[in-house]
């Protein structure tokens, strides 16, 4: 034999902690009661932590005391077992001690006065049965934490696999004033209380710290206690340590670390430090399930208060009416200031006594209004800090307490409000009476209300944004296949009007495009078609030119108009003969411009050549785009999928295509009179229009071309510098240095204008070189040329009225432009007011002009 | 209403907190009656009246019950430290003036009890000492430096002075006496030895200046007191005298004649102990954490010295604490205590993630 029982372990102080009157003694003058046996049972289905247990009996049915009559939903989840012998006269909701005051399912027994048992499976050596059978008779014994939590004791005994349990602390500490229920258990039952603390050790495989804490002020109990540890056969390791008296020491974490000096981390559970922790009750509970096979059907209950004639610990079962104890130990209702499950620090009022004992139903006090008064109003929070000393997780309740009247759940969270355990040590202490931890609960409460809301916020967001990008892709994608097609169509009817444009002046052309293998084209008769279009364009042109001449003042401008359309219909003819001879030149450039036209109308080889590289261009594209979403998850994998194995088979059969076509026919055959869009192409065509169109200028004619030209780059060359200026680039010298070369290039053009052309109007040619907008230049020589050609025939007076009119519009203009530029503050603004002041002189002179002339 | 955990509270509410430390400030104010006359007591009295009324008068401007917010005792603590803190023989209109700074303007409009930011008597003592600086640096003579013909002022003579303005017969030299803060302030020529042996101040005195150290030991008695009560804790005070204690110490320069006052000097002189035990520990405006309470203290200490060696007003106790008072939430904010199951404190500054 081996004792090793001793109470000399180092305890640690937790912070904080208050020392509220103890009250215990009235409840330990007498012994414990005698066993009620009530007239009727009244069982919750749920008396714990976790899911509610499931009725297995029916309405009616006969059971006997300790019966199993509802059975565990789930690991988290407890049985229930019938407290008495009766019928189940009702399965339904019924009042149950609750601090919300609500109503819950609940077995209704009505007793039959027997308490017939069920026959009961003792079990004289544990250590002989397995740990899983062991556990069965713990799980089925409708264990549930027994000092107040109600936390399946199941579930504790079985920790995780990684958490090593090195430490068993039983926890007899009971530090809320008025309850006795633990402390005449350890009086009365310490045998037990040891017996069952060796066996939950058991349980959880021996750990090499077994420690029962009780407070100082329970010495019979602790007497009690150590005679039993010592009284043990065997190896026994059980510490008894007390400690000092404060509230609330008996709270798990607070007892973990005054045993263990150890913190048991937010959040986190004791076994995570190797440490499991229950109630004195709950390891006598586990005993008598073992030993005895006897369920959780009766409890130690104080029953203590001065309104109530006697106050004692009773031994009653569940079920029982809270009335029907109260009754039983003389309660005297209009004395009594309410009714209270609990403590006075941690307990909750009753709304009516029609409510059962519960398995964690450790006291009933019913103060008298002495005892317990109504609580003062509160006053102001004065910020005191008393609450801040008294709380024993070191919050700051005063703080909580402000940012809990403005629901600042931030900072409420940031103040670790959801490490308060409630104790109400803040509220107890608090001078001006304020009710802090009410003002906790309901933050907490509204807190993880949040949590949860936002969690299905967020959820509710994300399925949201998932579909709306979903569906902005799909959108996408719609949308560029859209673009595709539209592009595609544009190109078709530019090409088609090009053909058409063709067709009509080379009408034995057009058809070759249509047909796949071009016809051999005689270019003989091509040329001589060519020559007649331009032969009768000429024609129409000098027939204008007559009816121009002819023609009335009034419509001198249609004709002008129409001398100009057939000017331009004789240059474009000009251009395709020109083209065409330079085609039969065979000089490289017209070459490569019968290349790219060759490209334009591709025989069935080259396009299925090309129409295979289109679409291994897209398959590559697929594939990228099925990658990506595959990576991402989406939706749309199997869609793109699909495409890109589409588009592979065709891909397949136009290659067998091109292999069944045979050899590529010679590209020389193919030599058409068709645009392209290549703009290599194109620029030359442009610079060969121009060359053409200005052969057939007249010397003044292309030097007022010049001179546009110059302008436009005079102005562009002008904003440059202004830029470069004002952006101190060094740029700024080289390019006025271009500028004032250009100007120089620009007066003797003018020069020569000017000599070339006395007949030219002066006027018209001003307007020209005055003309300060760059980009309207080749507009303008269009409409200058018009204008000449109309004011040829112009009155004088029309003509000087003519000029007014445009003057006025162009003097406004640039005063729109001169205060835009003032506001921007640029640097052109200046040569703006120049231009601006000449143009004003101007229209002064041709106004005076006009004057005269009427006169 | 449904009445939630817990049921059970300490007897007692705010008011009995604020008679105890209405009663801690007794030993002072003997000390003080003892010295100069009748002055403080009746400024005490007339103080407390005057806030007590100012007090009722907002309350039925705002409609609150009388009975319940009068009965907390806030305005007459509030009063009576405010007439400890005012120099005796004050006209009667300072008194007025200074309730009305203290409880109309530094407390009500602020939202009353509780919500006031700044310490209501340290506003109010700071509003009339920079609008009356005349009449609020004119020191009675403590007993010990009396001489022969002047006496000590009578209560009929005080309260004549005080509500008629009649000059203090007979003992006209015994009310403009300079304070042991001032002469030291003015000294630049003396070491503190000779400064010692020659100003009656100091010569009549056994420690620190005649009747200022035993009021600054009667301050110190009832703040022991309310220590022993546990009304408040010790932090604040306690850094607060060790930070001037250690300044002191720095400053002292072995007694010469730029010696700034020794350690003893400083902690009973002037306003140090009041302000230490009754003036910093006004829980409204300091900081909330024990940790805070020591930064607060010590900071304020430290204000106490600097402005009283190198500021322009002698005592410093009012500009400190209201220094320290707008620094409180910050201090707050990084003094938040670590919390049960947590490796480390958080800032209050840092918000959730959310």
């Amino acid at each position: 034999m081996s004792y090793n029982v001793s109470s000399v372990r180092k305890v640690f102080d937790i912070p904080g902690g208050v020392h509220p009157p103890e009250s215990k003694e009235q409840s330990l003058q007498l012994p414990l009661g005698p066993v009620l046996l009530p007239q009727r049972v009244v069982l919750p289905l749920s008396q714990h932590i976790g899911a509610p247990a499931k009725a297995i009996v029916a309405v009616g049915e006969k059971v006997r005391t300790g019966q199993l009559i509802a059975e565990p939903q789930g690991l988290f989840s407890v049985g229930l077992h019938a407290s008495i012998s009766g019928t189940v006269s009702a399965i339904e909701d019924r009042p149950i001690p609750h601090t919300s005051g609500m109503n819950a399912e609940c077995i209704v027994i009505e007793s039959d006065g027997l308490d017939e048992w069920v026959a009961l499976d003792e079990c004289e050596d544990y250590t002989a049965l397995e740990r899983d059978a062991l556990m069965a008779k713990i799980r089925t014994a409708g264990l549930a934490g027994m000092g107040g939590a109600g936390f399946p004791s199941a579930i504790k005994l079985n920790p995780r696999a990684d958490d090593k349990i090195d430490t068993l602390i039983i926890n007899g500490t009971e530090c809320e004033p008025y309850i006795t229920a633990d402390d005449t258990l350890m009086r009365e039952q310490a045998d037990a209380v040891i017996q069952g603390t060796l066996l939950l050790a058991h349980l959880l495989g021996a750990p090499s710290t077994v420690l029962i804490g009780v407070e100082d002020n329970k010495p019979t109990a602790i007497t009690a206690l150590k005679k039993a540890a010592a009284a043990i056969e065997g190896e026994c390791n059980i510490e008894i340590v007390d400690f000092p008296t404060k509230y609330p020491s008996g709270g798990e974490k607070q007892l973990i670390q005054i045993l263990t000096g150890i913190e048991v981390g937010s959040g986190d559970v004791p076994a995570s430090l190797g440490i499991v922790c229950h109630n004195v009750g709950t390891a006598v509970a586990a005993w008598e399930a073992v030993r005895y096979g006897r369920p959780l059907i009766s409890r130690i209950t104080t029953v203590v208060g001065e309104a109530l004639d006697t106050q004692r610990n009773i031994e009653v079962r569940i079920g029982t009416l809270i009335s029907e104890v109260l009754e039983q130990n003389g309660f005297n209702a209009d004395e009594a200031a309410r009714l209270i499950m609990g403590g006075p620090m941690m307990g909750f009022a009753l709304q009516d006594a029609g409510v059962p004992i519960v398995k964690t139903s450790n006291c009933i006090l019913a103060p008298s209004k002495q005892e317990l008064p109504e609580p003062p109003p509160a006053q102001a929070c004065i910020r005191c800090g008393m609450c801040a000393e008294a709380c024993p997780a070191s919050l700051l309740p005063q703080q909580l307490f402000w940012y809990s009247q403005s629901e600042d759940y931030d900072r409420l969270q940031a103040h670790n409000l959801m490490d308060c355990i409630e104790c109400g040590a803040c509220s107890f202490v608090c001078p001006s009476n304020i009710p802090l931890v009410q003002y906790y609960r309901a933050s907490k409460g509204a807190i993880k209300q949040a949590a949860v809301d936002k969690q299905k916020s967020d959820r509710s967001r994300e399925r949201f944004e998932f579909r709306q990008a979903r569906l902005d892709k799909a959108e996408a994608e719609k949308e560029a296949k859209r673009q595709a097609r539209k592009q595609a169509a544009a190109e078709a009817k530019k090409l088609a009007a090009e053909k058409k444009e063709q067709e009509l002046l080379q009408p034995t052309i057009a058809p070759v495009a249509a047909v796949p293998i071009p016809a051999a084209v005689d270019p003989e008769a091509e040329k001589a078609k060519l020559e007649r279009a331009l032969s009768s364009a000429q024609n129409r042109l000098d027939k204008a030119h007559e009816r121009l001449d002819d023609a009335e003042p009034e419509r001198r401008d249609k004709m002008a108009a129409r001398v100009k359309e057939a000017e331009l219909k004789v240059l474009d003819a000009q251009k395709k003969l020109e083209q065409f001879n330079t085609a039969d030149n065979n000089d490289p450039v017209a070459a490569a411009i019968a290349r790219a036209k060759a490209k334009a109308s591709l025989p069935p080889h080259a396009k299925l050549t090309s129409s295979i590289e289109a679409l291994k261009k897209r398959m590559t594209i697929a594939a990228d785009k099925l990658s990506s979403a595959k990576t991402e998850g989406a939706a749309t994998v199997d869609a793109l999928q699909a495409g890109l194995d589409k588009m592979q088979g065709k891909i397949a059969k136009l290659q067998q295509e091109l292999i069944d076509l045979g050899p590529e026919p010679a590209v020389e055959a193919t030599v058409k009179e068709d645009t392209t869009p290549d703009p290599a192409a194109a620029a030359i065509e442009r610079a060969k229009a121009k060359a053409a169109a200005s052969a057939n200028m007249s010397p003044a004619d292309k030097l007022h071309d010049q001179i546009t030209s110059i302008e436009k780059r005079i102005a562009k060359t002008a904003e440059k510098v202004a830029v470069a200026r004002a952006e101190g680039s060094s740029t700024a010298d080289a390019l006025q240095l271009g500028l004032d070369k250009m100007t120089a290039k620009l007066d003797k053009a003018r020069a020569d204008l000017g000599e070339l052309a006395p007949q030219v109007q002066p006027e018209s040619a001003q307007n020209v070189d005055s003309a300060p907008e760059p980009d309207a230049a080749s507009a303008a020589i269009a409409k200058a040329k018009a204008k000449a050609a109309a004011t040829a025939n112009m009155l004088p007076e029309e003509k000087l009225r003519d000029q007014i009119r445009s003057m006025q519009t162009r003097i406004e203009k640039t005063t729109v432009k001169v205060t835009a530029a003032r506001a921007e503050g640029s640097d052109i603004t200046d040569a703006l007011q120049l231009g601006l002041d000449k143009m004003t002189a101007k229209l002064e002179k041709a106004k005076s002009e006009l004057a005269e002339l009427s006169n | 209403m449904r009445i939630t955990s817990p049921h059970a509270h300490t007897p007692g509410n705010t008011g009995d907190v604020m008679k105890q430390i209405i009663l801690a400030t007794i030993p002072g104010l003997i000390a003080l009656t003892y010295f100069f006359g009748p002055g403080s007591l009746i400024n005490v009295i007339m103080m407390t009246a005057a806030c007590m009324g100012v007090e009722a008068a907002i309350l039925k401007l705002r409609r609150r019950p009388l009975g319940f917010y009068l009965g907390d005792y806030s305005a007459a603590v509030t009063g009576v430290l405010l007439g400890l803190a005012i120099p005796p023989y004050c006209p009667w209109w300072i008194v007025a003036i200074g309730a009305i700074s203290a409880i109309g303007i530094a407390k009500h409009l602020y939202g009353g009890i509780g919500y006031n930011p700044f310490n209501p008597a340290m506003i109010a003592y700071v509003i009339l000492l920079i609008s009356f600086p005349l009449e609020m640096s004119q020191w009675a003579e403590p007993r010990t430096v009396l001489t022969e013909s002047k006496e000590l002022i009578g209560p009929f003579s005080a309260l004549s002075h005080i509500w008629f303005g009649t000059p203090l017969t007979g003992a006209l030299d015994a009310w403009t006496g300079a304070t042991p803060l001032d002469s030291f302030k003015q000294n630049n020529s003396l070491l503190v030895e000779q400064l010692y042996a020659s100003d009656s101040l100091f010569s009549t005195a056994r420690w620190a200046g005649a009747g200022w150290e035993w009021v600054n030991i009667g301050f110190l008695a009832g703040g022991i007191y309310l220590l022993y009560k546990k009304i408040f804790t010790w932090h604040a005070p306690i850094a607060m005298l060790a930070m001037l204690f250690f300044c002191a110490c720095i400053g002292y320069d072995n007694g010469s004649s730029n010696s700034l006052g020794s350690p003893l000097f400083h902690l009973l002189s002037g306003g140090t102990m009041l302000g230490a035990f009754f003036i910093i520990t006004d829980p409204v405006s300091s900081a909330v954490s024990n940790r805070g309470r020591l930064i607060f203290g010590a900071l304020a200490g430290l204000l106490i010295y600097l402005i009283r060696s190198f500021g322009n007003y002698p005592d410093a106790v009012a500009f400190a604490v209201l220094l320290m008072n707008f620094a409180a939430p910050f201090i707050d904010y990084y003094t938040v205590p670590r919390t049960y199951g947590h490796k480390k404190a958080k800032r209050a500054t840092i918000k959730q993630e959310s």
